[in-house]
């Protein structure tokens, strides 16, 4: 039976890192956070490989107080970060709204009345349960298209909470924001990515 | 009283932190009484999960 990566020892891991299986499946969910994060599938693949090597360089400075997913992907973080600098595309408070569609002052605009109570047309509907065609590639299809219509920052951030699961202090740190700028991107991320959804899937007749 | 708009804002941020007692308690009468926050509630939910799954 094999061990959850967590239980192993330096030299297990470092057999991890040879299992061609593994190295693929994490090498794919690394370069599609890294295409998130950059916005430019070379860079991103640069960060990844650096990354990987990185990782199997210092398998033995890995702690195990963490998956070892979670810490080769904690090496990814800061390689994008070190790479954005580098090419001065590290974005700042003016680039929060960039982005293909509304800016998140207008969506909220479009989505409540003066009043503060949602729009009768927004209203949030029930959405399909996964067992009920969500889990098909189509779907993902239009997930991934929704994500990467975030802004830059937007994405960045979100990706950070929810799939590093990073800590606020962590990310406020990293990303030189307040707690309370942080808490604001996430809402506008989390409403424009579920008004994606809802327009491109769960409510596609849907015409505003 | 808090309105629908500043509900949404509250449902997003129980996925980051710990709401004080008097957040908590104004979400929990406005979802009550609203099930379109309701709704956005579980749907903030269900994006965390989905973009789990998601992770060329």
């Amino acid at each position: 039976m094999t061990q959850p990566a967590e239980r192993l020892d330096t030299a297990q891991h470092m057999n991890l890192l040879h299992d061609t299986a593994f190295i693929e499946d994490l090498r794919k969910q690394m370069l599609k956070f890294a295409i998130l994060q950059v916005r430019h599938e070379q860079l991103a693949e640069d960060a990844v490989q650096e990354a990987m090597i990185s990782a199997f360089t210092h398998i033995d400075r890995f702690q195990r107080q963490a998956a070892l997913k979670t810490w080769v992907f904690a090496i990814l973080k800061n390689k994008i970060i070190d790479l954005l600098r580098k090419e001065k595309r590290y974005s700042n408070a003016s680039e929060l709204e960039q982005g293909q569609n509304k800016n998140g002052d207008e969506l909220i605009e479009a989505l409540f009345e003066a009043s503060g109570h949602w729009q009768k047309h927004e209203r949030p509907k029930k959405w399909d349960t996964p067992d009920h065609g969500v889990e098909t590639a189509d779907f993902w299809k239009i997930f991934d298209a929704c994500l990467n219509a975030l802004p830059v920052k937007y994405s960045r951030l979100f990706m950070m909470r929810e799939f590093l699961e990073l800590a606020t202090d962590e990310i406020c740190d990293n990303e030189e924001v307040t707690v309370s700028n942080l808490n604001t991107t996430l809402y506008r991320a989390r409403l424009r990515l579920r008004e994606c959804l809802e327009d491109n899937w769960f409510h596609g007749e849907k015409t505003t | 009283m808090i309105k629908c708009k500043q509900a949404t804002q509250l449902l997003s941020e129980t996925l980051d932190r710990p709401l004080s007692k008097k957040e908590a308690f104004a979400l929990k009468v406005h979802t009550a009484m609203c099930p379109a926050c309701r709704q956005f509630g579980k749907q903030m939910h269900t994006l965390r999960e989905l973009t789990q799954d998601y992770m060329d």
